[in-house]
């Protein structure tokens, strides 16, 4: 698959170029998994919504406004409620989002592009632009710098969201029916498949996956803040597509998205090692990522 | 032998949406064994009434009666799970998924303890049954848009006939194919009456109706204008049923 052949080739030419800048040391390589674990989450959902023939734009706008959440809470009523409302504020955006395509039948293009500005307005009312600071230790080790049995918490969230990810995705009758869904959505329902339940889930599961998300940034950054997630739309989904995940449903792959992810995560890296003007990075990265994506897409149609 | 048992008895069925009469006073019994091949113009009605005994549609009127007993279909799952398996005409498969998930689609085998699902005997499964039927495809994990349209029509009436006890339903099951595709899908159809299972079969190729029915039944805008036995009746005869024209 294209994804992996990319991902080296960037890996190599990093390595080659950027050899002195220290690219390749351990500490680097470990820092791009850590910041691309929030990604990968939300990476992960989409790969859901997409499959199924649906797409979620809110996720970023759902980032910011759980990990606000999650930290006004946390303030006043300690972690479990702080965790809580973080993960709750994801899962009911999501299932506001799901409610909205699946039983009032509106398309999902248009009613998450309406709630990403809806909740962007929102977390940027919240608390008034203001950054909230995240104190408790428990929350910061657990989402953010701690460690079990010397690995990183941020790695284990990454390979626990990809192996429940991947298993659901592929080895469960949920899995099957959200591909058969995105695949023939008449033909799912005339199987018995409850479309309009599919729909609804994939959605939740994208909010759940973006609170999720939002609570890992909110605890490697300590606070929380309306910004957070507000760059993430264009990475994710290019992460996901480049990964194997068919734009119109149907077919995809989480273990794809994760490479993806690594490899987006690895090219913004990269960039900044290069010492390129932030401006320069961003077109350069937006090249790399037309470049990937029609490859793929390319690859994907034969 | 069973072959004469009365697999679906429809008697007087009525259907009307809003005020348009799709079907009025429509009865026929379908045996164990026996095609029925169902005929008529455009508009006759015909899909309408595979509907019907399908369970998407519920009668205005009339009572089906499913093995002797009278029954009424909630939906087209309920109707499923008596037995009665369609193949439609614009297929209802999922393109991008392989064979044998197509084969159980909405119906997934598992294994404990965990209910995940078993790729391994979906697969094994699928593979014998296109072996039986003989619909030769590369694999039971070939994706379906590899396939021909009559590869594909042939999983399509694989799947019915490993799902339906009791009786099959094909909606112009050769509409989009060619001739040599038409001819083995025709051989596939033929083969399922040694299953013996009801089957009833639109079409609007009379060469077809003739080849491979044993009784035909005209509509004729919703009305039944009679059912003729195959070997005792002609195309001209036929023809002038569906048109009216005498
Ligand atoms: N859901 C519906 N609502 C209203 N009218 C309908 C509906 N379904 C079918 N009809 C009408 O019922 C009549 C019969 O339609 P049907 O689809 O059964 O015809 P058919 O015999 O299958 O025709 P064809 O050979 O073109 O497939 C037509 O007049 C059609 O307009
Ligand atoms: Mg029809």
């Amino acid at each position: 698959m294209v994804v992996y052949i990319g991902f080296l080739a960037i890996f190599l030419f990093f390595a080659a170029t950027l050899y002195d800048d220290g690219f390749l040391t351990q500490r680097n390589l470990t820092n791009i998994v850590l910041q691309t674990a929030p990604a990968t989450i939300m990476a992960i959902g989409l790969v859901f919504a997409l499959s199924a023939g649906e797409i979620d734009l809110s996720f970023g706008s759902i980032v910011a406004v759980a990990a606000l959440s999650a930290a006004v809470a946390m303030q006043s009523f300690g972690l479990a409620v702080g965790v809580i409302a973080g993960l709750g504020a994801g899962v009911a955006i999501g299932a506001l989002n799901g409610v909205l395509v699946a039983y009032l039948k509106l398309p999902s293009f248009l009613v998450t592009l309406a709630t990403m500005g809806l909740f962007a307005g929102i977390a940027r009312s919240m608390t008034d632009l203001r950054s909230i600071p995240v104190m408790n230790e428990t929350f910061t080790g657990l989402f953010g710098s701690g460690k079990l049995f010397s690995i990183p918490s941020l790695v284990i969230w990454t390979v626990i969201g990809i192996g429940i990810g991947h298993l659901v995705y592929r080895h469960t009758k949920f899995g099957a029916h959200v591909l058969a869904t995105g695949d023939n959505p008449r033909a799912a329902q005339v199987s018995g498949i409850s479309v309009a339940r599919v729909r609804f889930y994939v959605l939740t599961i994208c909010g759940g996956c973006a609170g999720l998300a939002g609570l890992l940034y909110a605890g490697r950054l300590q606070a929380a803040k309306y910004t957070l997630g507000e760059s993430d739309l264009m990475t994710v989904i290019a992460a996901v597509i480049v990964g194997g995940t068919l734009l119109n449903g149907g077919k995809g792959s989480v273990i794809g998205a994760l490479v993806g992810s690594l490899m987006m995560g690895m090219l913004n890296n990269g960039l900044i090692l290069m010492n390129l003007k932030v401006s320069d990075q961003m077109i350069v990265r937006g090249l790399i990522i037309l470049l990937a994506v029609a490859v793929s897409l390319r690859d994907a149609n034969r | 032998m069973t072959a004469e048992a009365e697999v679906l008895s429809l008697k007087n069925i009525h259907m009307a949406f809003g005020g348009v009469v799709a079907i009025q006073d429509f009865s026929l019994d379908l045996r164990a064994g026996e095609i029925v091949a169902l005929v008529g113009d455009n508009g006759a009605g015909k899909s309408t009434l595979i509907k019907i005994v399908s369970g998407v549609y519920t009668p205005t009127s009339g009572t089906i009666r499913l093995g002797g007993e009278t029954t009424s279909f909630a939906d087209a799952s309920s109707a499923r799970s008596k037995g009665i398996e369609v193949v439609y005409q614009d297929l209802a498969l999922a393109d991008q998924q392989p064979v044998y998930m197509n084969m159980f689609l909405g119906r997934e085998l598992t294994k404990p303890p965990f209910g995940l699902l078993d790729k391994a005997r979906m697969r094994q499964e699928s593979q014998t049954l296109v072996d039986e039927l003989d619909v030769r495809i590369p694999s039971a994990s070939s994706t379906i848009r590899d396939l021909s349209g009559g590869q594909r029509q042939g999983i399509a009436i694989a799947r019915a006939t490993h799902w339906a006890s009791k009786l099959i339903l094909l909606d112009e099951p050769t509409a989009a194919l060619g001739v040599a595709e038409t001819a083995r899908v025709e051989e596939l159809i033929a083969n399922l009456k040694a299953k013996n299972l009801a089957i009833l079969i639109i079409s609007h190729s009379l060469d077809q109706v003739f080849k491979l029915s044993d009784r035909i039944c005209v509509l004729r805008r919703g009305e039944q204008i009679g059912i003729r036995e195959t070997a005792k009746t002609d195309k001209n005869e036929i023809v002038s049923m569906i048109t009216g024209v005498a």
